[in-house]
Parts: C-alpha cells; structure tokens; sequence
C-alpha cells in the first residue's frame, strides 16, 4: 500500500484587484478595500486543484488549507471544502496585523511545523500584492526544498515527486524529495467546480469564534457536535512562535508613501473606421518616420 | 563593506539584459553613495564575465563557477548568495524579478531575516522620519512599484534590516555602458563552505527552453492583439500587419488567455515591459496590468469599438472601430503609400 499524503495548500483571501472601480481608491491613494470583494486568490485555486488532484491519487490521502487572516477569511475554507478539501486551519490574530510577507512566511512556517505536511502547495502569487514571495521564504524557513511555478505533477513516490514547472520561456522537468513546497502557477489546470453534495457536508462548518459568535444556531450546534465540521481556529499563542517576529512590528519592509495611478491623459487624436481617417493616419505616420 | 551587489544572471553562455539593466542604475546609486559597485555571478563556465561587466560600471565582480550551479536550481543559489552577503555585509542586494530572481531572492530574504520588495520599476536613494520614535534615516533605499494590482504605486523602505533587497523587472530600466569603465576585479566566492548536500536534493530531469525567437524588446513596432480580436484566426490579423509594418506581435493576457497565441508574447505586468516607436493596441480594453508594460511607447495607436475603453486615453490617436473593418485598411493605405 502506498503511503496516504498530508496534504496542505497555503490559500488567502484577497480584495480582487482585477477590476478596481473609483471608488476603491481614495485620492489620497489609499485602498478602501471594504470596496472590493473578498475572494479565494486565483492561483491558490490553481494550487488546490492539483493537491486535490494528488489526493485521489493516494487512498485515504488528506488536504487541507492553511490561510492567515481575518474571521471572515474562514469563508475561502469552506469553499475549499466544497470542492474537496478536507478541513482547514485558520491563523487569526490581532498580532499578525500588518504582516510583510516574511512575517508571513514566518506565521506560516511556524503553523506548519505543528500540521507536520507531507507537501506543502501555495498559489504563486497572490493579486493584491504579487510578490511570489511566501512560498519560497515558507520553504527557507522550514530548510524545505521548493518548486515554483508547477503546473502539473507527473509522478509522485512516498518520499519524493516530479513535477513539470513553467519557465518565461519553456518547462522544466524536476523531482524533490519530500516535503517540499510547490508554488503553483496560472497555466496549472483550473479549479474543479464547488460539488452540490459537499455543499450540503460541510456548509455548517465553522472556527471556533464563529460557533461563539453565533452560539445555539443550528450550524453552531452541528459543528461542535461533528468534528469534521470544526475548522481549526489558531492564535499567536497557539502556534509557538517568537512574537517580535510577527505583524508590523515583525516586519522589516514598511510602506513609505502610496499614490493611485492616473492615468495621465495624452492629447489623443481621434479617429473613425472611415478609409480617409485611416489613410490619414498612415500619411502621418510615415511622413513622422514613425513607420518606414 | 557596505557596497551595492547586483545578483548576475548568467545562462546559456549569456548574461541577462535586466542584469546590464540593474548594474546601470547599481552604478547610479553607488555613485551617489560614494560607495563600490559589486557584481555576483553563480554558474558555470563563466571565464571572462568579468570583462563585461566591468563595461557596466561592476568594481568588483563575484564568481561561483561550477557545474553544480548550472541549470539554475533554487537552493544551492541562495545558499552561496546569502553565504557572500553575510560575509560582506552589503548595504543594497538588486535582483532581476525573472523566474530565476522571483524564485531564491525570498529565500535569500529569508535566510537574512531581511526585507524584499518585489518588482520595483524605480529605485532612489532617500531618506526618512519615522514618525512614531522621530528616528531619522538617511540615504536609504526607497523601493518603489506598483502594488494592489497595479492600482497603485508604493514607495517601501526598509529602516532597520540590512541589506536593502529589491526585485526589478526586466525592461523598465535603461542600461549603458559606464562613462568610465570599472576595474571589474575578479574575486572567487568561497561557495564550498556555503552549500550542504540537502541544497542539492532536487535534479532536474529535462529542460526544453526555447531560443529567444520572439523580440519583444527589440522591436521598433508592435503590434497588440487583445480578447478583442475575437478568435485564434481573428488574430491573424495581427500578424498581418506586424509583417507589413516589420514589427513583432505582442497580446494581452486575456487574449492569450483565450488561446490566440503563445506566452511568450505577453505585454504587462506579468509579461514583458516594452517601449516601442509604436505599438498599436489592437481589440485591447487598457488594464492598468496591460498598460504598465507599454504605456512608455513613443506612440501608442489605440483600436478599440468600445468609445469609453481606458486604452483610448492613454493613445495618441485613438480609433473607434472595428479591428476587423480597420487593420485591412491599415494595411491597405500603409502599402499604398509606401515605395
Ligand atoms: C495579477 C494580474 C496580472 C496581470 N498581468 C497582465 C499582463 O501582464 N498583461 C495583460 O495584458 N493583462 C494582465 N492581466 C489581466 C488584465 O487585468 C486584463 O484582464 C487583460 O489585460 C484584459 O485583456 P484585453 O484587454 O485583451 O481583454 P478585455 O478586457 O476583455 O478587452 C477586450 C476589448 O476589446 C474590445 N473589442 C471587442 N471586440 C472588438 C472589435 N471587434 N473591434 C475592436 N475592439 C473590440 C472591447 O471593447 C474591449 O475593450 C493581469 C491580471 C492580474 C490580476
């Protein structure tokens, strides 16, 4: 029998940057995030997508999320699980406010060495900071060795795997010994679709500020009397870490000055379809020796 | 001690452009530091390099040279990297953000306890009031790129950690041969004492890297196709005009996305930074992830039906139409009128 995997995959909620209106933007550049909505950061989808893929290649083979955040970052577990995780971990904290990516990586790191992964996912990067930086710094801080830009996995052994990896200009073919970190890149197969089935298993999940918070409801009730419906809700104190090393005090980056983009805009000429308006401009451009 | 290192990515018996790049704005710094310039080079076969990184302004150039480093592999880089910076204590360490750079700079950071910021398009050197403890820093490092998206633009610094560690894209700086050439002295990295068996526990069992064919930065026009265009063989139109303009065809991401064309062409934020004569912007709505690879051209021609598209704003001249009706016209008068 081949050996069942471990398996957790680094997801965050992020505002979705990807169509900032006006109004998310302050004049005095600042994001009003609460302007935005909250959703599962797109290459992590593509990084549970092929954890979940690795798991039914392996019987009794588990996954689960690892997210720091707030409270309501829970909700990226939970539709997690519906489309096939098993569970997950929550680290909340007031301490972990303001956390640059080291300090994350640090949080995350120290999660980790509790949860005692067989293979750890992360998307490669998340949209509202891009920085590809967590997972690669998860991986130093834990001595791990990292894959980054995986799209697939070709083959995996009880301590070791190989994956083919995405490169600005062609793939590579690598094998790791494990554990090991992948971060996984957007030409990853996309996510399966959230299963009706375990919408109805796990929509009563909840961290146990959740259950507090909504104390003799019915999902509440469900929860604390099924374990698989307990998301694992760690603080600071729970995860044995150095605490200077968290949140903005932990963190050696710090943000001078923020200005929105404007769009400075240019003195355009417009111009129809029409033939003269395009032979007119093809006039100009080459008597400007912009062409030609 | 104290100096400026700039990581050299050397492959395939070449060095990157971003690495010219980054050595022309190290030279800058340094300068107005008064301080040396150091260039670090990890790979194999690297006799010579230093000739011509003297060119570029490197006082000092570091080598690794070794078969073990060769194809890049992320352990055993940052290991010797992290292993020279704690040895000489640099004041700024610069990067290429490539996929070899954005992979073992955060575990360069990470090993250092440092901080690393990630795709910078600027980098000058400041200072700053800390206005909780009024503690003053002169001639820092300010890190300066887009962020959130892209929505916005973030100056970061890093006050008390050290060295100061950035990540720039390929492109948006300019590179230039130094005014006077540096000694580019030779020293060899002590990368013995750096690296332990466990950094070489992942093998790489094939590489397909394709040559360059696409010169997306060499171009003097381009020609841009976006979701817009419709189709795989709508965008043939592109190419169309590409060959009778004698320029290279550049996409979005959502049109290689919808499968138009190759990768390899991606203009913006996550693809390469390009600054033309003339792009010609074709079916594409202007993103800001779009337009920050490209929005420095020399001339921008925007073909868009959508009258309120963002990319018109920023052309200079701005067609609403069809890019089905406009680029065969394009062509049409351009080969009219060219003999
Ligand atoms: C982290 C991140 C990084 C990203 N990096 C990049 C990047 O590097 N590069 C990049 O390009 N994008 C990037 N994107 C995606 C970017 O946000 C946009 O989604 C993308 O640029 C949109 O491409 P588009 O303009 O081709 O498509 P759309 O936004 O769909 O626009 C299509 C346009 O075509 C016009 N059109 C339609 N039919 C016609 C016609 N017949 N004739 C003329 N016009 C027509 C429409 O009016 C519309 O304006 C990134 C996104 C994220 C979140």
């Amino acid at each position: 029998m081949k050996k069942a995997l471990k398996i957790v995959v680094l997801a965050k909620q992020v505002p979705d940057t990807r169509n900032v209106g006006k109004d998310a933007i302050t004049p005095e550049g600042t994001v009003n995030r609460a302007a935005l909505p909250a959703i599962f950061n797109p290459e992590d989808l593509n990084a549970l997508e092929l954890a979940l893929r690795l798991k039914e290649q392996r019987e009794g083979s588990k996954v689960y999320i690892l997210s720091m955040g707030p409270q309501r970052a829970a909700d990226i577990i939970r539709e997690a699980m519906f489309r096939g995780a098993d569970g997950g971990y929550l680290l909340s904290d007031r301490k972990f406010a303001g956390s640059d990516t080291l300090a994350t990586s640090y949080a995350l790191s120290c999660a980790l060495r509790k949860i005692e992964a067989d293979i750890i996912f992360a998307g490669r990067q998340a949209i509202d900071g891009d920085t590809a930086q967590v997972g690669p710094q998860v991986a130093q801080t834990l001595g791990l060795p990292q894959v980054t830009y995986a799209e697939e996995i070709l083959h995996v052994e009880d301590s070791s795997i190989v994956v083919r990896r995405r490169l600005e200009r062609g793939v590579e073919v690598v094998e790791t010994p494990l554990p090991a970190v992948l971060t996984v890149n957007y030409s990853a197969p996309a996510v399966r679709p959230q299963n009706a089935r375990l919408i109805m298993k796990y929509k009563h999940s909840m961290t146990s500020s959740e259950m507090r918070a909504n104390e003799h409801s019915l999902s509440a009730n469900l929860a604390s009397a099924r374990d698989y419906l307990q998301i694992v809700e760690w603080s600071a104190s729970d995860i044995e870490c150095d605490e200077t090393q968290l949140g903005l005090a932990g963190s050696p980056t710090k943000v001078k000055d923020v200005q929105a983009v404007v769009f400075q805009s240019k003195e355009s000429k417009r111009l129809t379809s029409s033939d003269e308006d395009v032979k007119e401009l093809m006039v100009e451009l080459m008597a400007s020796h912009t062409l030609g | 001690m104290n100096n400026i290192f700039v990581y050299i990515e050397f492959s395939e018996g070449k060095i990157a452009e971003v690495s010219l790049e980054l050595l022309t704005k190290g030279r800058e710094l340094a300068d107005k530091l008064g301080v040396k310039l150091e260039a670090v080079v990890i790979g194999s076969a690297l006799d010579g390099v230093e000739k011509e990184l003297a060119q570029y302004g490197a006082d000092v150039v570091w080598v690794a040279d070794d078969e073990i480093f060769s194809p890049f592999r992320s352990q055993p880089h940052a290991s010797v990297m992290s292993g020279l910076i704690k040895a000489e204590q640099p004041q700024i360490v610069l990067f290429g953000a490539t996929s070899v750079g954005r992979d073992f700079a955060p575990r360069v950071s990470a090993a250092l306890r440092t901080g690393l910021t990630a795709d910078c398009t600027q980098l000058e050197i400041g200072s700053h009031v800390d206005e909780e403890s009024g503690k003053e820093y002169d001639n820092i490092l300010y890190q300066i790129g887009p962020a959130f998206g892209g929505n916005v633009i973030a100056t970061i610094i890093t006050p008390d950690h050290r060295p100061q560690m950035a990540t720039v894209r390929e492109g948006v700086m300019r590179k230039q041969v130094a005014q006077s050439p540096a000694k580019g002295e030779r020293r060899e990295i002590a990368w013995r004492e750096c690296i332990s068996d466990a950094d070489l526990a992942v093998k790489i069992i094939s590489r397909e890297i394709e040559e360059r064919k696409i010169n997306l930065k060499g171009a003097n026009v381009i020609v841009a196709g976006g979701y817009g265009m419709g189709s795989k063989e709508g965008f043939k139109l592109c190419y169309d005009l590409a060959e009778v303009l004698g320029g290279e065809v550049g996409a979005s991401r959502a049109a290689i996305d919808a499968g138009f064309c190759e990768h390899e062409r991606m203009i913006g934020q996550t693809g390469v930074t390009v600054r033309p004569k003339l792009y010609v912007a074709c079916g594409i709505s202007g993103h800001v992830q779009h337009t920050a690879g490209m929005d420095e051209s020399a001339k921008i021609i925007s073909i868009n039906s959508d009258p309120n598209a963002p990319i018109h704003k920023i052309a200079d001249y701005a067609i609403v139409g069809d890019v089905g009706e406009v680029i065969p016209k394009m062509i049409k008068y351009y080969k009219q009128n060219s003999k």
